[in-house]
């Protein structure tokens, strides 16, 4: 069962700070989830194939042809940080994974 | 390198491919534009943004798959999980367990089959800059500035089994897939630029032993050099920690200019990508004809091609990689096809075609060569006639009587040796008596008098026919 | 008026299109205030389109179906140069450089643009409590919820503020508001109408559909957006459905089934529409007899794992980098963790966790794997139930509309649901058309479900209920 430690865990990797107190109120609410999700859990469907896709759709592609692109200002005058055409940060710490 | 240990090498190659616009989104795919011109709401990640894949992108991976003897298989897009500013969705939409091409083998000039895990087609992420710290270093750096223009890009990821057992080996193997991608049009794999960048995955082991021991990947290789020397450095640092009782950690390196790999300095972060099946895209199950129409017309590659010019002129090895590698191959072997001298041939396109052939047909020149071997022109003519060809075409013929070289008389040759013997008679001497080396000093009197016109070889006749 | 009523008479020049506008723009001044099913009101625009409208048949031009009728679409679409929040602080007064497909297609086909509705933020609820901006209330009671996710869209034609709608539905959040609101509310086909330019939450339920007053209404409106678009590699090859054509074919002979699984779902009032629902049908012709669809019962447990780990996914993008809301940080990833917490509601932040726990390593395969073939049992149960059937019948939300913070446990708003999500997960159609009322009087839906591509025979039922209803 899910615990305080793995919702810690989890909010870290999803980029999102949490107070003491926001832990045990999501640890409370995702417990209560995953315990539904035992009636699924002893279920042997081994056999069964996942669904990715509702739709039997198969080779879907474009061609290889420019089309339109988005007005650069328009873009730029939505972002947060703008310098030189390009969207600004503040430092990046570590290296692409 | 120690007797006791061998090096174990495996790449992971990744190539931008050669489509007009990028994986999953019309946007041009062209470097060097203004930041963020090339760009569309799939580049940015916008809300509500969708991909469509490229079909001339899954034509290039099935290209290069089979142009290295892969499976072509059915295959799914998968999300990889994770955050990073050049990330517009901060995903990435890869293949994961189920890529296009598998199973395949790329043969090294030297002989060595190294075996093709996976080839798969993923998109590429923005460009950042960074301001403030050393050198646009990440590190230190005060702010970063990102471009999406590359975002989207289409990559392919060639991954390579762990069968390269040296640094030479390695490097090997990766001109050998550069000329691949080259031929077949697929990238045009310029390190130095980006479209090509590999990693290296380095171990060692007891020699003699088949035992796979931890590895390292190494980053941040930006030329065959460097490949080379990274792979050097990093499988003695192995065996220096084994010598010493350690051993390496499973880690991923930079490679730095100054020759040695270093930690990466990112944060402590467990990778979990949490991969699954991309859910705006369906299934990709290429038609068997449509990979046969693909096979069909693949060109013919490297190894083919430097087999074809070695057996029709007799080129070296070397020679004939410098050829396919100059894209002279067709050049020589058409010209030799028309009867001019294989060797001469091959001189002047290793020595004097280092650009590539340019204006040059082999028509014209196989025109040329047979004008040099026939004695209308010495070599040092034929060199300038040919450099005309090259820069701007034409016919040998009408170039060299535009530059006034005639064949010289044949008697009025002869003067000029006999006037070199005369004024040289202590050197006529020793070479009369044995001393060939000699020679050098009439041939070069003549070659003075006619101010390099004469043909140096009609010289030597002459003097051997003199010498008697 | 019908939406249908308006475009006829916009066309003909029986009225004008401002005029019609200005007589909904009216009904918005007075209740807004109350009902809340905006987040914005773009009233100036909405005249300029109408003034194009009245211009182009006065200039002997045909405007299209939807000719002069006035359209609320869901905060969760893009709209050029339109603040488009998904009622979230993330995107507060974001405003997408593009339009969705959808729009495109409604303006196209003569819709004027009225205004952007509120939701539960990204999509995720179902009373619309969890917008960041406040909730809507139900124009019937307002102390009551309208329903959710697209609660704002339901009231909007409730309360006569537009005629027609547009919502999303991943779980049920178009057919539950319209239930709880009595309107009609349909999600179709998956892969009928165009996703691009609607901001995903689960991207293999998403679907985009209309809100009305009546079924014809609906039709016509689904009409003018439904169809292949190239720019969404999930949307099916399929033209536009012909459904007004076969509305009035009436329901003789269909077979209909009664879901077994999903009876015991609904609060008693509810259940005894739609067994006054079966018997109406039953009175006008067709075959109704008990189906079973047994993965049904699943259906809620496989949604919460699947739904919450597909938006944890999709959400990742906001991260203050490109649009939307920044918290500055020392660092990226600073200001990405507080961005993000600072923006994200309580919901959304739960699903992104639960969601991101399900896919990790070590519990893929419990979780979101298992999940995905649960579903896969729901399609094939589905399948089997319909060889024997030509729609199924349930209700659509398991109880009237309930008050404001009434469901504060988590788990009691999700089994809203219950009767929805199985139909989702099989990617099939379905529509909530309004039968009668229950406990206080007020509105209860009962749900159609056909086939995968069935729409066609679903409105013809739709419409038979319907008229049995008045």
């Amino acid at each position: 069962m899910i615990s305080r430690r793995d919702v810690a865990e989890v909010a870290a990797l999803a980029r999102l700070d949490l107070t003491d107190a926001e832990i045990d109120h999501f640890t409370e609410h995702l417990v209560k989830v995953l315990e539904h999700a035992a009636d699924i859990e002893q279920l042997d469907l081994d056999d069964v194939p996942p669904t990715s896709h509702p739709l039997p759709l198969v080779n879907v592609m474009r061609d290889d042809v420019v089309g339109s692109t988005v007005d650069r200002d328009e873009v730029l005058a939505a972002a947060p940080d703008v310098d030189e055409h390009r969207f600004r940060v503040p430092p990046i710490l570590g290296d692409e994974p | 390198m120690s007797a006791e240990w061998e090096t174990v090498v495996g790449l992971e190659v990744h190539v931008e491919l050669a489509t007009t616009t990028k994986l999953f989104s019309g946007a041009p795919n062209r470097f060097g534009d203004e930041p963020n011109t090339n760009v569309t709401p799939v580049c940015l990640g916008l809300p509500g943004s969708l991909p469509v894949l490229n079909r001339a992108a899954v034509e290039l991976a099935i290209r290069l798959g089979l142009a290295l003897n892969c499976e072509v298989r059915p295959s799914v897009f998968a999300r990889k999980n994770y955050f990073y500013p050049d990330m517009p969705k901060d995903f990435q939409i890869s293949q994961y367990d189920q890529p296009i091409c598998v199973d395949g083998w790329l043969e090294l000039p030297s002989g060595v089959r190294v075996g093709i895990e996976r080839a798969h087609l993923e998109e590429d992420t923005g460009k950042s800059s960074h301001v403030g710290g050393a050198d646009g270093r990440l590190h230190g750096s005060a702010y970063s500035l990102i471009d999406y223009n590359r975002a989207g890009v289409p990559l392919l990821e060639i991954v390579s089994r762990p069968d390269l057992r040296s640094s030479e080996q390695a490097r090997e193997y990766a001109e050998e897939l550069r000329a691949i991608l080259v031929a077949t049009g697929v990238s045009d794999a310029r390190m130095e630029e980006g479209s090509m960048r590999v990693d290296a995955n380095v171990s060692v082991r007891p020699a003699g032993s088949d035992e796979l021991r931890t590895r390292c990947e190494i980053k941040n290789i930006n030329s065959f050099r460097s490949l080379q020397r990274a792979i050097d450095h990093e499988a003695q640092r192995h065996i220096e920690l084994y010598e010493s009782g350690s051993a390496p950690r499973l880690e991923t390196r930079h490679f730095s200019e100054d020759g040695r790999t270093h930690t990466l300095r990112s944060k402590e972060e467990s990778h979990d990508y949490r991969y699954f099946p991309e859910p705006d895209l369906v299934s990709l199950d290429p038609d068997p004809a449509w990979v046969e129409e693909i096979r069909a017309a693949l060109p013919a590659l490297p190894a083919a091609r430097r087999a074809a010019v070695a057996e029709a002129t007799g080129a070296s090895h070397d020679d004939a990689t410098l050829l396919v590698a100059r894209d002279l191959d067709g050049l020589v072997l058409a010209a030799a096809g028309a009867g001019a001298e294989p060797d001469r041939l091959l001189t002047h396109a290793v020595n004097n075609l280092a650009d590539g052939p340019g204006c040059l047909t082999a028509p014209a020149f196989a025109a040329l060569v047979r004008m040099e071997t026939g004695g209308e022109l010495t070599a040092t003519q034929a060199k300038d006639v040919l450099a005309e060809l090259v820069a701007s075409g034409g016919d040998p013929a009408v170039i060299a009587a535009a530059r006034g070289y005639e064949a010289m008389d044949s008697s009025e040759l002869e003067a000029l040796v006999d006037a070199a013997i005369a004024d040289n008679a202590d050197a006529w001497e020793k070479f009369c008596a044995g001393e060939d080396r000699v020679q050098g000093v009439f041939v070069g009197a003549v070659m003075k008098a006619t101010r390099g016109q004469a043909d140096g070889k009609a010289v030597n006749r002459i003097l051997q026919a003199r010498r008697g | 008026m019908t939406a249908i009523e308006l475009a006829a008479a916009v066309r003909s020049g029986h009225r004008s299109a401002v005029d019609v506008l200005e007589e909904h723009l009216a009904r918005i001044d007075e209740r807004e205030a109350e009902v809340h099913a905006f987040m914005t009101v773009t009233a100036d625009s909405a005249r300029a389109s109408a003034r194009r409208i009245d211009e182009r048949v006065a200039a002997g031009d045909d405007p299209g179906p939807l000719a002069g009728v006035p359209l609320a679409l869901k905060d969760n679409m893009c709209t050029r140069g339109v603040p488009t929040t998904c009622s979230s602080r993330i995107l507060e007064g974001w405003r997408p450089p593009y339009d969705a497909t959808v729009v495109e297609r409604a303006v196209a086909a003569g819709a004027v643009i009225v205004g952007k509705t509120n939701l539960d933020e990204f999509a995720m609820g179902s009373s619309t409590e969890n917008s960041a901006f406040g909730p809507t209330r139900n124009p019937h009671c307002l102390d009551r919820v309208p329903g959710g996710s697209s609660g704002g869209s339901a009231a909007a034609v409730a309360a006569g503020f537009a005629p027609l709608a547009l919502g999303s539905d991943t779980g049920g959040s178009i057919r539950q508001p319209a239930a709880l609101c009595g309107v009609v509310g349909v999600k179709p086909t998956y892969g009928r109408v165009s996703r691009y330019g609607l901001v995903a939450f689960a991207s293999s339920l998403d679907q985009i559909g209309p809100f009305a007053s009546t079924v014809a209404d609906a039709a016509v409106l689904l009409e003018a957006i439904a169809g292949h678009d190239p720019l969404d590699s999930t949307s099916i090859q399929e033209p536009a459905p012909r459904l007004l054509d076969v509305l009035h074919q009436g329901v003789e002979g269909l077979r209909i089934g009664i879901i077994d699984e999903l009876a015991s779902a609904a609060d008693p009032d509810v259940a005894a529409r739609v067994t006054a629902a079966a018997d109406a049908l039953s009175a006008a012709g067709a075959k109704v007899d008990r189906a079973t669809v047994p993965a049904a019962v699943y259906g809620l447990t496989a949604y919460y794992l699947i739904a919450p780990a597909e938006a944890s996914s999709n959400l990742a993008r906001y991260d203050g980098v490109r649009y939307g809301l920044r918290v500055d940080g020392a660092d990226t990833t600073e200001m990405m963790r507080r961005t993000r917490s600072a923006g994200f509601g309580d919901e959304v932040k739960a699903r992104i966790m639960l969601g991101t726990y399900a896919l990790s390593a070590g519990y893929y395969d419990a979780f979101y794997g298992k999940a995905q073939r649960v579903r896969t049992l729901v399609r094939r149960d589905f399948a089997a139930a319909y060889e024997h059937f030509d729609v199924l019948l349930c209700a659509t939300s398991p109880s009237v509309a309930f008050r404001l913070g009434e469901k504060a446990d988590p788990l009691a708003m999700y089994r809203c649901d219950v009767c929805t999500i199985p139909t989702s997960l099989a990617g099939d159609a379905a529509v909530s058309v309004p039968f009668g009322t229950g406990a206080d009087d007020l509105p209860v839906g009962v749900q159609v479900l056909a086939p995968a591509l069935g729409e066609p025979v679903m409105f013809r039922v739709a419409a038979a209920l319907e008229g049995a209803a008045s």
